[in-house]
């Protein structure tokens, strides 16, 4: 059922690529992106957070008929609490964008939406990989339909954007291929008899020794900080975001970020546990200034769409801060944020699109008052910012919290003032985000063309309501989903400090190797 | 030698070798034909059914493990893997070249026998095991392709880069024919089966020879610093042949080098050398792309590039190394011919013409999606994305210098392939990103042509092919059985 999940999207690739019109192009788009939710509710479902994942995901799918001899490589999916939760929420994005792009996309509609089902496969595959071999590959398979989304259906300065957006991902990602390769070669000699893995248990159960473990750490985490983005790796974000169609922008800040931070998460911490809490301060910090930072840049901007860009940086630092703080609480904070953050922050692009769809401006100043003209629209827009700033109630809030409270008495952070610097992005984040209600929503409605535009239409409202409707469950009840993750998490810190101490005792007996023969 | 033994392993020998002998056959018969009927429609078909059928003879040859014609030759394993790749690069140009050259009304049988000559040269430098084989098949294959390099004699340019690649590769075939020299000089011996056990630990003589061997093969896979003469050739050939040129003249040299590398050099000397080698070239080649803006030039730096790429997976020095450097030499023969099979659809502008220049191009993937989004995968595959099979390419030849302890080499491999991203993407972003501006060239011409069926059928063949090879493993693990 998972590989029907990941390929569903891909089978209705197909079916656009034949659609003969307009309409039978996106209605097959939508009809397949909703059979495919429809299945990953069954996932939901299905899953049993008191089974232990710790030998097999549930629901796994393994074939090794892929490379039958020479090397370890398989196809291997299933479910877990670390993933699971993202596949639900990249089912349902799929529909909503679907939606977002119905008359927004003018020209070329057979590739754009074709390209947005495999953009699909490729991140539900991401997330439902269980072997780094077949991980890659689908990581590498969400950039090409996202570069032709941004290049072709993008704003003026489109091509830059595409462009930089590959470049700067391939470079992260080749590197990561290479310690990628060396990490299977390794663990191959190692615990396989010598034949190279990429299995993901096998590679949790290795300890690589800790020189090496430093550099391949790196590597990995690079890729995954550029993906993230991390400051100040994260420059590519803005202008992919500005110039990608809404539906483009949604499915980026949705769910292509968070395959950096879940990257971080799956890989980064158990398959190097000593060099992740040997860098942990230097990701704390950086993620801190990306807090930091991006929240001062969004209350710069004047571009509505530049501004909801930048608090992505500032939101997704709290998840890297949570993630290095190495405790189940800011860890479990981390994977609800990450989850938060798709929604609310994928509103926001909703509702900025809706609003460029009408009146084909982004500024700010170009809008004012316009809570008289479209109230419904307001509403929501009311809404997705609270939730993004954090306030109780809805679904920011518990995310953020779990990450101060988790990092504040983190052992592996060396400070709390880091956390107290960090909060103050919450603040800010209610800064700008209340600044630009206020200068698009409030004020005087001076301008005729904002007093005669239309307010939210039965599709809009469609695609607006599930989401604003799951800020509050989640805000409210937060607890069914963080105890689908929980146990996971539990585990995942308890391999790292298993084998960080193994691996501390491995390196001390041969410091003292000599010494016992003296 | 007692003569009567020799022509009593005569007809088994040919029979190993049929392939070559067919092939050799078919280009006699075309001058013959030609001589007769003149531009006949029936030579190029002549031409396609030879190389089928050598192609068809050579696949039961791939379990087979032996030599023919005492020694000069080796038959099966990597050798006709090889030989398949030659012919079936072959049997694409032709197919390419059919409807190409009619248009350029250069529609001579001269064309398809020199085809033919520089195939079997090419099946006999990919199959040597002699020096006298491999400096033979290097000469038939080089001779040929000047000649083709030249062959739109009414242009400039062909004249040019036909002369420049004479001129050079006459001047590279004097260092390999000194180098032959010098290593029979030291070893007594021309047979790389025996020259390992001849050589020992090499003496300076022996070295110096191997040093000039080496500058003439990397000469013939244009390798950095020997790789002047590949823009210009690439530039002034008829873009199908330059597929050909391209992919078999490469696949024949590289298969050559291996064999050279692991028969006869004592093993573990030459790793730092190629190592070099390999960096220059994949750093060179992908950033003297960047600033090219005619096509065919981007893709011969391109094709300079990967072949940095093999050289990477031949300094490993190990067997999972030579059988990835095969696997890649085959991923970069479907991707590359298939580019060059697009590119030569649209040269529409006069003859030979079109300036092939990237402004030119300008929302060409809409006016033709056929060929737009052929190119799609062909330049992704080139750039080594995943699904296609250019990533599994990168992963055979990276993964062994890896396993070899030379994380650097592949470091630096997969940055210069990071910046090769740039030049392919923009080609893309020319065909679909860009839209025609009035007035220039080639759109009002370019409406009227119509892609010949035998054209479509290549490139969707290429395309489908790319898709097969990188999800599926079956070619890599048959290459993975030819070493050790």
């Amino acid at each position: 059922m998972v590989s029907l999940v990941i390929f569903l999207p891909l089978v209705g690739a197909v079916l656009t690529m034949l659609a003969r019109s307009e309409s039978a192009i996106r209605w097959s788009a939508l009809l397949v992106t909703s059979a495919t939710f429809l299945l990953s509710l069954g996932l939901y479902f299905q899953f049993d957070p008191g089974v232990s994942t710790q030998a097999v995901p549930q629901m796994a799918q393994i074939s090794d008929l892929w490379f039958p001899d020479s090397m370890d490589i398989k196809y291997f999916v299933g479910i877990d609490g670390l993933n699971l939760l993202l596949i639900m929420l990249t089912t349902l994005l799929g529909p909503i964008v679907v939606l977002s792009s119905w008359t927004y996309i003018g020209k070329n509609h057979k590739p754009y939406y074709t390209l947005l089902l495999v953009l699909q496969t490729g991140v539900t595959g991401v997330f439902a990989a269980f072997d780094i071999f077949l991980f890659y590959i689908f990581f590498e398979l969400t950039l090409i339909p996202m570069y032709f989304i941004i290049g072709i259906w993008g704003g003026e300065n489109r091509v830059y954007a595409a462009v930089k957006f590959v470049i700067y991902t391939l470079v992260g990602s080749l590197l990561m291929l290479v310690a990628l390769i060396f990490l299977g070669y390794a663990a191959g000699d190692a615990i396989n008899a010598g034949v190279f893995t990429t299995d993901w248990y096998k590679l949790v159960a290795f300890n690589m020794p800790l020189g090496t473990q430093n550099w391949l750490f790196l590597l990995f985490a690079l890729a995954f900080a550029i993906k993230v983005p991390l400051f100040p790796l994260h420059t590519w974000l803005p202008d992919a975001h500005v110039q990608a169609p809404t539906g483009g922008s949604v499915v980026l800040a949705g769910v292509l970020l968070k395959m950096g931070t879940y990257g971080l998460v799956r890989f980064c911490l158990p398959f190097f546990p000593n060099a992740a809490q040997d860098y942990a301060m230097l990701f704390a910090v950086l993620a801190v200034i990306g807090i930091v930072y991006g929240a001062l840049v969004s209350r710069a901007q004047t571009d509505a769409k530049k501004l909801v860009a930048y608090s992505s940086v500032s939101h997704l630092g709290f998840v890297v801060l949570g993630i290095f703080a190495f405790n189940v609480e800011a860890m479990q904070g981390a994977m609800i944020q990450m989850i938060n953050h798709g929604i609310s922050t994928g509103a926001l692009f909703l509702i900025v699109g809706m609003l460029y769809e009408r009146r084909h401006t982004r500024e700010m100043s170009d809008y004012g008052g316009i809570a008289k003209s479209v109230p419904v629209l307001t509403f929501f827009m009311v809404v997705s910012v609270l939730a993004s700033a954090g306030l109780p109630g809805l679904n920011g809030f518990v995310g953020e919290f779990l990450i101060l409270i988790g990092s504040f008495s983190s052992t592996s952070l060396a400070s709390p003032w880091l956390v107290v610097v960090a909060t103050t992005g919450v603040i800010l984040a209610a800064v700008y985000l209340l600044y630009m209600v206020y200068a698009m929503f409030w004020g005087t409605l001076d301008r005729d063309e904002n007093r005669d535009m239309k307010d939210l239409n039965k599709r809009e409202l469609g695609l607006l309501i599930p989401l604003a409707v799951l800020m509050v469950v989640m805000g409210l009840a937060p607890s069914p989903f963080l105890a689908k993750s929980e146990p996971a998490v539990k585990d995942l810190l308890e391999t790292i400090e298993t084998k960080r101490l193994a691996a501390e005792e491995m390196a001390s007996s041969a410091q003292a190797l000599p010494l016992t023969i003296d | 030698m007692d003569l009567s033994q020799a022509y009593s392993s005569m007809w088994a020998d040919i029979a190993a070798a049929l392939p070559l002998v067919i092939v050799s056959l078919a280009g006699l018969v075309v001058v013959v034909f030609d001589a007769y009927r003149n531009r006949h429609a029936a030579t190029p078909l002549i031409t396609l059914a030879a190389l089928v059928l050598a192609f068809a003879v050579e696949i039961p040859a791939l379990s087979a493990d032996g030599t023919a014609f005492h020694g000069m030759l080796r038959i099966g394993g990597a050798a006709a893997f090889v030989n398949l790749l030659i012919l079936g690069s072959g049997i694409l140009t032709v197919m390419l070249a059919m409807p190409y050259l009619k248009r350029l009304d250069m529609h001579i049988g001269e064309v398809y026998s020199m085809v033919l000559f520089a195939t079997a040269g090419m099946l006999m430098l990919g199959a040597a095991n002699h020096l006298v084989t491999i400096f033979v098949g290097l000469e038939t294959m080089s001779v040929c392709l000047y000649i083709l390099t030249g062959l739109v004699r009414k242009n400039q340019g062909a004249i040019e880069s036909a002369l420049k690649y004479f001129l050079l590769g006459a001047f590279s075939t004097g260092f390999f024919l000194y180098g032959m020299a010098l290593l029979y000089g030291a070893t007594g011996t021309m047979s790389l089966s025996d020259m390992q056990v001849a050589a020992g630990s090499g003496s300076v003589m022996f070295w110096a020879g191997v040093a000039l061997l080496l500058v003439g093969f990397l000469f013939k896979v244009s390798a950095v610093p020997f790789h002047m003469w590949t823009p210009d050739v690439y530039q002034g050939a008829p873009t199908p042949l330059v597929g050909f040129m391209s992919t078999a003249s490469k696949a024949a040299a590289f298969a050559a080098l291996i064999t050279v590398l692991v028969l006869a050099l004592p093993p573990e000397r030459w790793t730092g050398v190629l190592a070099v080698f390999a960096v220059i070239t994949m750093v060179i080649g992908n950033v003297l792309a960047l600033s090219q803006s005619n096509v065919k030039r981007m893709l011969a730096y391109s094709s300079i590039a990967h072949a940095g790429y093999i050289l990477v997976a031949l300094a490993a020095g190990t067997p999972e190394g030579y059988s990835g450097a095969l696997f890649y030499l085959l991923v970069y023969t479907v991707m590359n011919i298939g580019a060059f099979g697009v590119m030569s659809q649209l040269e529409w502008d006069d003859a030979q013409g079109s300036t092939q220049s990237l402004d030119s191009l300008a929302g060409v993937g809409y006016r033709r999606p056929l060929l737009g989004w052929t190119m799609v995968f062909f330049m992704f595959s080139l750039a080594g994305f995943p699904p296609l099979a250019g990533f599994l390419g990168k992963w055979a030849v990276f993964a062994p210098a890896i396993d070899a302890d030379l994380v650097w080499l592949a470091i630096t491999g997969v940055l210069a392939s990071a910046v090769s991203a740039y030049y392919y993407l923009r080609v893309l972003v020319v065909f679909f990103m860009k839209s025609a501006r009035d007035g220039e060239p080639g759109t009002a011409a370019g409406e009227a042509f119509v892609i010949p069926t035998m054209t479509r059928g290549v490139l969707i063949f290429c395309t489908a092919l790319l898709v097969v090879l990188g999800v599926t493993t079956f070619a890599w693990d048959l290459t993975g059985t030819f070493f050790g």
